[in-house]
């Protein structure tokens, strides 16, 4: 393809690894740099070759096949491998679109909310998360995505009490959250040990081909299984799991949470879809159950729950805290269903959902940054004081609600088809009753902004006061993309459509990959 | 004569010993339990244990600041740099062999090794050192009469 | 009753877990959290450890006369650690195996719980930073004290 043949043919050979090296070595670089401005440079510049190098990536994956990557030149299962097929090259390319948008939008944000002297550690610690969140996605070793999943972590604990300058709760949210993060993580290696105790390796391939010759009757597998989904479903907020989410995204500087907001969560269900299909065997009893009743059933549960928290909410930052965990419910009814059709609408839904979310957090910074709004009531008469802003935010709410012509329609419609394949009658009454509930929430700021006058202060009407540049041109483009993903259905569809294939595929998929290294005399 | 004779006497014997052990666990790790971690926490604690008899303002002096903040991105740039190194030397990332691809004993392997734990020691040692110094000068909001 | 002194570290490793999720869970104290994290975490490092246990086993280092004896042996293996703080077990043989009767321990156990050690000790650390800051800006660190304090933000923020 064309593209191919503009990018070195060095990332193509060394992407995998360098798409995670290169932002860890400029974090520390940029960590010393006393210059808040050439921080911000270097983070645009390393988050500009991620997006790169990510598209090259998937290209050479849509064209060639899945690529394996020796870390070390150790071949796996001795080594530690990176993997990157149809399933985690669309993840790559989102969490560095999504950082590079995000950084646009830092300039103005980051310098209204965080100390001038704080900025370069604050940039460092944004790249360590960075570069955490790609290796989680990119790697194939059980362990090295524990030792990922908590280095992104980590920074995130940090990124997100630096919002105890606006908005002291910061803290006791992050506390909250690094809490509740180490106890996930810490079942997630629980149940990673587990599975070494068994299988005596810890390559996802590996593991795969083991425990097809060890078969689903084994107790410890199974337990393994149940760690290892509740440690990821902790990461990735599932329904009762999810409690330090509105607090970590609502107290959060505004860009951070919408970096956040569009990709934390995003790389957790990668895991667990990558864990849940092809390393542990779909077809076994109790993996169709938890399926079925675990995620389909938390997911169902944390739709209805958290769209009806969502409702009477007045922060605005926690109205789009619960709809993001509402959201993630129906990615796990999606994947619940185990069906092509169902996978192929979890995994969309994931892809369309950060560019919603990602919308919507800059366009609530761009609120605060010129006007310090936080609650839905203050939102009076937005529409003509930031009317620019405002449009970009009722494009992405109404694409949230799922109105036909935007991408979050394409995605509902999908769930809805699926569910009605699979006979779920009762989850296509779910998926309508929460979008009118979210046609609740969101039609309330909508109101609030257009329909409401404009507030007076000192009795002179409030004057327009457009967000900056650098805020309108990120969250136009994502606002865009929630319009054009639901016309232009081919992209975003085709990505997902690849991942359910892979998914379909199980651990055979994997298998093939395992290559049997040195005569390994006597193994494990 | 100040209180702490004792200790101040001991730990002038003691704390070049403890940093010559973590230099001797530092280069065992090839042989035996030991490594870069473990060798920067014990160096750590050696420099930590001097802020503690000391003081807090002699110990600034003797590894300033600024040394430990460079000192931590110096480590990670040493490994990192192992690896970029490996890649300009045609490997994949992390490639140790291609520092010596002739040798018979894997002497290349022994190289990046060495290499990388020097990264961790400095990284490890710099960060431990950061965290005492930083929790070490908050100002104690309650004087000593009511503790 | 003999199961039960068989498995005796896998009965420490319940117990340290579970006594540490109880303190996180019912501590109002945030330094009695992370003490109760940190024992959550202690536990899984024991349940690892005790796994790799290999009776019998000698470092994983091939000593000369065994290059003679097993050949397969071949040259140090060592496996490729994490990016982050990646305490090395140096040059390594493979797992226990038996080679001309040597047998090996296997570092990769602890070359894992060396790791997770680490990730504890970040933990551990910002969590106490948390803890200071809290401190200082809220003048206490029980959780229902901060509660209080911040009820009427709350409020605000919530149904109206």
């Amino acid at each position: 393809m064309q593209i191919m043949s503009i990018l070195p043919e060095w990332i193509l050979s060394h992407g995998a690894a360098s798409i995670v090296v290169i932002p860890l070595m400029l974090a520390v670089l940029t960590a010393l740099n006393p210059n808040a401005k050439l921080a911000w440079a270097t983070v645009l510049g390393v988050t500009a070759l991620s997006v790169f190098t990510a598209l090259g990536l998937l290209i050479q994956v849509m064209t060639h096949g899945p690529i394996h990557y020796n870390m070390g030149g150790w071949v796996p299962p001795l080594g530690i491998g990176y993997y990157i097929d149809g399933l985690n090259a669309p993840i790559l390319l989102l969490i560095s679109g999504v950082a590079l948008l995000c950084t646009i939008y830092a300039l103005p944000s980051v310098a209204a909310e965080v100390e001038p002297k704080k900025k370069g550690p604050f940039y460092a610690a944004f790249l360590i998360s960075f570069a955490g969140l790609l290796g989680m996605v990119v790697t194939a070793d059980a362990f090295n995505v524990f030792v990922f999943l908590e280095v992104s972590s980590i920074s995130t604990y940090v990124l997100v009490a630096m919002g105890a300058s606006r908005d002291r709760r910061a803290l006791t949210s992050s506390f909250n959250y690094l809490i509740m993060g180490s106890i996930g993580a810490t079942f997630f290696v629980i149940g990673i040990g587990f599975l070494y105790m068994q299988t005596g390796t810890l390559n996802m391939m590996d593991i795969a081909r083991v425990l097809q010759e060890i078969g689903p009757g084994d107790r410890v597998v199974q337990l393994a299984f149940a760690f290892i989904v509740i440690g990821l479903g902790l990461k990735l907020a599932m329904f009762p799991l999810h409690m330090w989410l509105p607090g970590a995204y609502a107290y959060a500087p505004s860009f951070f949470t919408a970096f956040l907001a569009a990709t934390a969560t995003k790389a957790a269900l990668y895991l667990l879809l990558r864990f849940t299909f092809t390393v542990f065997d779909p077809s076994w009893d109790y993996i169709a159950t938890a399926l079925m009743i675990l995620l389909s059933g938390m997911g169902i549960l944390g739709m209805l729950a958290a769209s009806l928290q969502a409702i009477f909410q007045n922060d605005i930052r926690r109205v789009l805290a619960y709809s993001s965990v509402a959201q993630v419910g129906y990615m796990l009814l999606g994947i619940g269903m185990a069906t092509t059709l169902g996978l192929t609408a979890g995994y969309l839904h994931m892809l369309n959902h950060a560019m919603m979310k990602g919308a919507l957090f800059i366009a609530v910074g761009a609120f605060w940054y010129r006007f310090g709004i936080t609650q839905v009531s203050d939102m009076r008469g937005l529409g003509k004081t930031m009317p620019w802003t405002m449009a970009a935010f009722t494009v992405a709410g109404i694409s949230l609600i799922g109105v036909p012509g935007t991408a979050g329609f394409v995605s509902k419609l999908k769930l809805a088809q699926a569910a009605a394949e699979n006979g779920w009658w009762w989850a296509i009454g779910v998926i309508v009753t929460t979008s009118i509930m979210a046609i609740i929430y969101i039609g309330r700021m909508i109101e609030q902004a257009y329909f409401q006058p404009v507030p007076e202060i000192d009795g002179k009407p409030v004057v327009r006061n457009e967000a900056p540049m650098a805020m309108l041109i990120p969250l136009w483009i994502m606002a865009a993309a929630a319009l054009v993903f639901g016309i232009q259905t081919e992209w975003s569809t085709s990505l997902a459509e690849a991942a359910a294939h892979v998914l379909d595929a199980g651990p055979n998929t994997l298998i093939p990959g395992a290559i049997d290294a040195l005569p390994d005399a006597g193994g494990h | 004569m100040s209180p702490h004779v004792i200790l101040r006497v001991v730990s002038k014997l003691l704390i070049p010993l403890i940093a010559l052990f973590a230099l001797y666990v530092q280069f065992h790790g090839d042989f035996g339990p030991g490594g870069g971690f473990q060798a920067g926490v014990i160096f750590a604690s050696a420099i930590i244990l001097y802020a503690l008899i000391f003081g807090l303002d002699e110990a600034k002096r003797a590894v300033p600041p600024s040394w430990v903040r460079v000192g931590m991105t110096f480590g990670v740039l040493v490994y990192g740099g192992t690896g970029v190194a490996t890649w300009m030397l045609g490997g994949e990332f992390l490639n140790y062999t291609v520092f010596a691809p002739q040798s018979t004993h894997a002497a290349g392997q022994h190289w990046g090794i060495f290499a990388v734990e020097l990264g961790v020691l400095f990284t490890v040692t710099s960060a431990m050192v950061a965290i005492f110094y930083a929790f070490g000068s908050r100002a104690p909001e309650m004087t000593d009469e009511d503790w | 009753m003999a199961t039960l002194f068989e498995h005796f570290n896998f009965v420490v490793v319940i117990v340290l877990m579970m006594t540490g999720l109880y303190v996180v869970f019912a501590s109002n104290n945030m330094i009695k959290k992370l003490v109760g994290l940190s024992v959550f975490q202690t536990s899984v490092f024991l349940l690892y450890i005790s796994l790799g246990k290999v009776v019998g086993g000698q470092p994983p280092i091939i000593a000369e006369e065994d290059l003679h004896h097993a050949p397969e042996a071949g040259a140090g293996v060592a496996k490729a650690g994490a990016d982050a703080a990646h305490a090395g077990a140096g040059d390594v043989a493979h797992g226990a195996h038996e080679a001309a009767e040597v047998l090996y321990s296997n570092p990769l156990p602890h070359v894992l719980i060396l790791t997770a050690i680490v990730v504890g000790v970040a933990t551990l650390s910002i969590g106490l930073a948390l803890v200071v800051r809290t401190r200082e800006v809220y003048g206490t660190i029980e959780e229902d004290e901060i509660d209080n304090l911040d009820y009427h933000k709350n409020l605000e923020g919530a149904a109206k």
